[in-house]
């Protein structure tokens, strides 16, 4: 990463800012406040204004310059208010594939009784939010496009404000700690050949395509899978039968680092993390074998989480 | 609430009424001051960019505006044969500002135009600064702010950015008023002011023709103010002197400004001293009361007792003058001056020269010479006209012997002519006479139509005596004013026409409001703020404390508003506040609410022991635990309840006063 000497300093410079994941809020040690351009052409105005009720003796013409002076100088107050007091809260982000963007979650609490307005935030290399009116509590979204697989965290934001009437801006930096996890971009190849075990059935679990003979039906069974002609054969003491399928017809797949078509790692990656998907979504079961770590044969909505958690934090082959 | 920001830059479609409201307010009072091709062709553009953002239209493209900026450009320079200076400078910004209108597509463009409004409005008070001038652009403030405000909120509803407005603008008031007062004022122009800063205003002409006064005499503005120190003279005696015409060339008077003799005055009553403002007559003339007596500094007194002032009248200005009203003026004159005051052009107006020079052989006196002129115009079909008609070549002779109908400065002329013609020094004085007292302030006001010419000639022993021919023809004219002389039927000045009692009664406050105005605001100079300052302790001089009073009083309410501004208030509980009444109520009458004590409870306990108050208590417990521990609700709702409660909370406290 090329810092340049500026970034250098004002990562320096703004590090004691930073205060890891709780609530930010802002306070004048965090308010930077400065004339904009169209602040610095109105004070040009006002001292040609000035010049010219003074060389014309116009008393309204002063007091027209007073007044917009005072306006202007009142608007500088205005401008760090509409900042001040504002409170940021991050909270935990889901995770997404590479290529896609992080929406990261701010919780933004208004002063009690202001009306934050016109913000402005701009994530260093995500694109600006504009957030028209933070009354009570509101949320945000932060967009940050993720490039790299791993760990993204919210990059520094910065947060301005040229409320109420563009003469001044107001900013601050933020740099809430939160982090999302960011899945390789998932690469769609053919699967590869299912385990010859195929069929085998963890005791307790049942399939649904073939038929396996009668069984009596528990409250928790659907009426659905009831066998109405069968039951109505038998007396009226027994419990109603429902069907018992088999269904194995399944296969279970391994999904090998080294079983990938390509020898680049990353590919590697999107190659294993279509796999998952694709396996994930038939239902299928699957293990997942990487270089360092194993995962046993599973299915589910956290097992996928865990296998595409290992793909995602394997270390990159540099480091 | 928020989505990705397209382009920061650009200016919503949204925006532009209020932009082109603001840039409107702004450009409209300039609409009379501007060349006429000018006016209309801002009010087409104006009326283009209108409908184009009515009907969400495209801008004209660059290519488009460009030669309207050089068209109006050379229009502007050949229309004032410059680009430089006042006017042509303020019809450059107009144009501009409106072909800016015209070019709204970021927000830059638009905090131009704003930036260019702001100016504008300045440039109105080169015209006017009366008080309607003063609210017209307070309310264009207004709307620039608010137009400021929507550049940059959208969520705001016109109602609400019109309020937020408002309250930005009068937050700023006190700051304004500690500039307004405490920053220095300097006096004069700090460059030399352009010619066409002094645009011909209506005022004393420089020399008298017959018929060069009668376009003045319609004109209600005032002239001056004048607040006497003691009781004011009768109205006949308040010949207000300005230029004194002495040379006569052809039909026109001309004031003689060579002559550097002192005028020699003899007081032979008691001195009159007054305050007198005058409006900015572009002129020297003092127009003080006759004869001066006393004069500040910066004037002097001409030979012919006019008092001019060094730099001609550019603003409205505040004199102290004394006068004396009974006097004599050069009883020793020398011979060029009365030689000068017998010259005649000898080739015009045969008949009058005539006239007066049989009178010369007829009448030995002077003095019965000057009554033998006053009964000519006394009895003869003369007659008192703002319409006279028009003369020839031989202007006087015309007068005198044909129409007989004319305004004050025919009949000063003529006098003085046949005055001349007769042997009796003479010459023409140009001023105001008389003047009406406002009943409201207690000020004298002199307009345009109290403008006036009459005549002084010299008499042996006795010096330049006043004669004033007018008042033989039309005595009314001199006791009561210009209206009560003419007679029905003539156009008369547009104020004085207003004879009903109370739009009198009217105009007066509405002149008093207006010398109020510009005595105390307009006219805070260089010179009020020194006196203010020293009335509050703080001399001139002394830059250290003046700059500690300005800087400190301002840090002092900008930290005001900023506590104002960023103190956070805990959140007041309208619930609690309205229980908290209702619980004090009840302890005024000796139930006291125990710590921990349920509302429920408390109302058992009043049920038994203040049996009386019990069901509007129940009332109260019911709005407040309904309020309180009731199903969610909507804000809206909340302020319901509270309002509610607080009508329970009333009803209660007024069973207490039975």
């Amino acid at each position: 990463m090329g810092l340049s000497t500026v970034d250098r300093v004002k990562t320096a410079f703004f590090r004691r800012r930073r205060d890891g994941s709780g609530t930010i809020r802002l306070d004048r040690h965090r308010i930077y406040i400065l004339p904009t351009g169209a602040g610095l052409l109105y004070a040009l105005t006002l001292f040609t204004m000035l010049l010219g009720a003074i060389n014309y003796s116009l008393t309204l013409g002063h007091l027209l310059v007073f007044l917009l002076a005072a306006l202007g100088l009142n608007a500088m107050l205005h401008t760090f208010r509409n900042l001040y007091g504002l409170s940021l809260t991050p909270a935990p982000c889901a995770p997404v594939f590479v290529g896609e963007s992080v929406h990261f979650p701010l919780r933004l609490a208004a002063a009690p009784g202001v009306a934050h307005r016109a913000l402005e935030f701009l994530p260093a290399g995500g694109s600006p939010v504009r957030h028209a009116q933070c009354v009570d509590s509101d949320w945000i979204a932060l967009p940050v496009p993720a490039k790299q697989r791993g760990w993204l965290s919210l990059p520094r934001i910065k947060l301005a404000s040229r409320y109420p009437l563009g003469l001044f801006v107001a900013w601050s930096w933020l740099q809430p700690e939160v982090r999302a996890l960011v899945y390789p971009a998932p690469c769609v190849t053919p699967l590869p050949v299912p385990l010859p075990a195929a069929g085998e059935l963890a005791s307790g679990q049942e399939g649904r395509e073939d038929f396996a003979g009668f069984r009596d039906r528990q409250p928790a069974d659907s009426p659905r899978h009831v066998a109405w002609k069968a039951s109505s054969r038998q007396s009226a003491e027994r419990p109603l039968l429902v069907k018992q399928f088999a269904g194995g017809a399944r296969p279970e797949y391994r999904l090998d680092w080294l079983a990938c078509s390509s020898g680049d790692p990353e590919a590697r990656l999107s190659q294993l993390c279509g796999w998952i998907l694709a396996v994930d979504a038939a239902g299928s079961r699957y293990s997942l074998s990487l270089p360092d770590c194993e995962i046993a044969a599973a299915h589910g909505p956290a097992h996928r989480q865990r296998c595409l958690e290992a793909l995602a934090l394997f270390p990159a082959p540099n480091g | 609430m928020s989505q990705p920001l397209a382009a920061p830059a650009a200016l919503e479609h949204a925006a532009l009424p209020w932009l082109q409201a603001a840039a409107v307010a702004s450009l409209l009072p300039h609409a009379g001051q501007l060349p006429p091709w000018l006016t209309f062709g801002c009010a087409v553009l104006l009326a283009w960019s209108l409908t184009q953002a009515m009907r969400q239209g495209q801008l004209p493209p660059r290519w488009l505006l460009l030669p309207l900026v050089g068209i109006a450009a050379t229009g502007i320079a050949l229309e004032y044969r410059s680009l430089f200076g006042r006017d042509p400078g303020i019809a450059l910004l107009v144009a501009m500002a409106t072909l800016k209108l015209l070019e709204l597509r970021s927000r830059r463009d638009a905090m131009v135009l704003l930036t260019l409004s702001c100016f504008l409005l300045l440039t109105h008070f080169l015209h006017s600064q009366s008080i309607p001038t003063a609210l017209w652009l307070l309310l264009a403030l207004w709307l620039i702010v608010a137009a400021l405000l929507r550049l940059q909120t959208s969520v705001l509803p016109p109602r609400a950015l019109l309020r937020e407005a408002a309250r930005l603008c009068l937050q700023a008031i006190p700051l304004t008023l500690l500039l307004f007062i405490l920053f220095p004022r300097i006096s004069g122009p700090l460059w030399g002011l352009p010619q066409d800063a002094q645009r011909a205003r209506s005022g004393l002409a420089e020399q008298i023709e017959p018929g060069s006064i009668a376009d003045l005499a319609l004109s209600g503005e005032i002239a001056f103010r004048v607040r006497f120190d003691e009781t004011p003279p009768p109205r006949r005696l308040l010949y207000w002197r300005g230029p004194v015409l002495e040379l006569l060339q052809g039909n026109a008077w001309r004031p003689l400004l060579a002559s550097r003799q002192a005028p020699r005055i003899e007081a032979t009553g008691p001195t009159l001293t007054y305050e007198s403002t005058l409006e900015a007559s572009r002129q020297h003339w003092l127009l003080a009361l006759d004869a001066p007596g006393a004069w500040p500094a910066d004037a002097e007194l001409t030979p012919s007792l006019s008092l001019r002032s060094r730099e001609p009248l550019h603003e409205r200005q505040r004199v102290r003058l004394a006068a004396h009203l009974d006097y004599r003026f050069n009883r020793e004159a020398s011979p060029g001056e009365l030689q000068r005051n017998l010259r005649l052009p000898g080739d015009s107006n045969p008949r009058s020269q005539a006239l007066g020079r049989e009178w010369q052989e007829r009448i030995a006196s002077p003095r019965e010479r000057v009554v033998q002129a006053l009964q000519l115009f006394a009895q003869a079909p003369f007659a008192y006209t703002l319409q006279p008609p028009i003369l020839g070549q031989h202007a006087i002779d015309d007068f005198l012997f044909t129409t007989r109908r004319g305004f004050c400065e025919h009949y000063a002329a003529a006098f003085a002519l046949l005055m001349r013609a007769a042997g009796v020094p003479a010459r023409v004085v140009s001023g105001y006479q008389g003047g009406e007292l406002n009943p409201v302030d207690g000020y004298f006001e002199v307009r345009q139509s109290d403008a006036h010419a009459w005549t002084e000639v010299w008499l042996a022993g006795e010096g330049w005596q006043r004669v004033d021919p007018t008042a033989a023809v039309a005595p009314e004219r001199i006791e009561r004013g210009i209206v009560a002389a003419l007679p029905l039927g003539e156009p008369l000045p547009l104020l004085a026409a207003l004879r009903t009692d109370w739009l009198l009664a009217l105009r007066h406050r509405w002149d008093a409001a207006n010398n109020a105005w510009n005595q105390y605001f307009i006219g805070y100079n260089a010179e009020r703020q020194r006196q203010w300052l020293a009335a509050v302790g703080v001399a001139t001089s002394d830059w250290r404390r003046w700059a500690l009073l300005l800087t400190g009083g301002g840090s002092l309410l900008l930290a005001g508003l900023a506590l104002r501004l960023l103190w956070h208030r805990p959140r007041r509980d309208p619930l609690r506040q309205e229980w908290e009444r209702a619980l004090r109520i009840l302890a005024r009458h000796q139930v006291h609410c125990q710590p921990g004590e349920a509302p429920l409870a408390l109302l058992a306990r009043v049920n038994q022991e203040m049996p009386a108050r019990a069901p509007a208590f129940a009332q109260v417990v019911q709005v407040y635990l309904a309020a309180r521990y009731g199903p969610p609700s909507p804000p809206t709702a909340a302020v319901t309840a509270a309002r509610q409660l607080r009508a329970a909370v009333a009803q209660l406290a007024k069973g207490n006063r039975f």
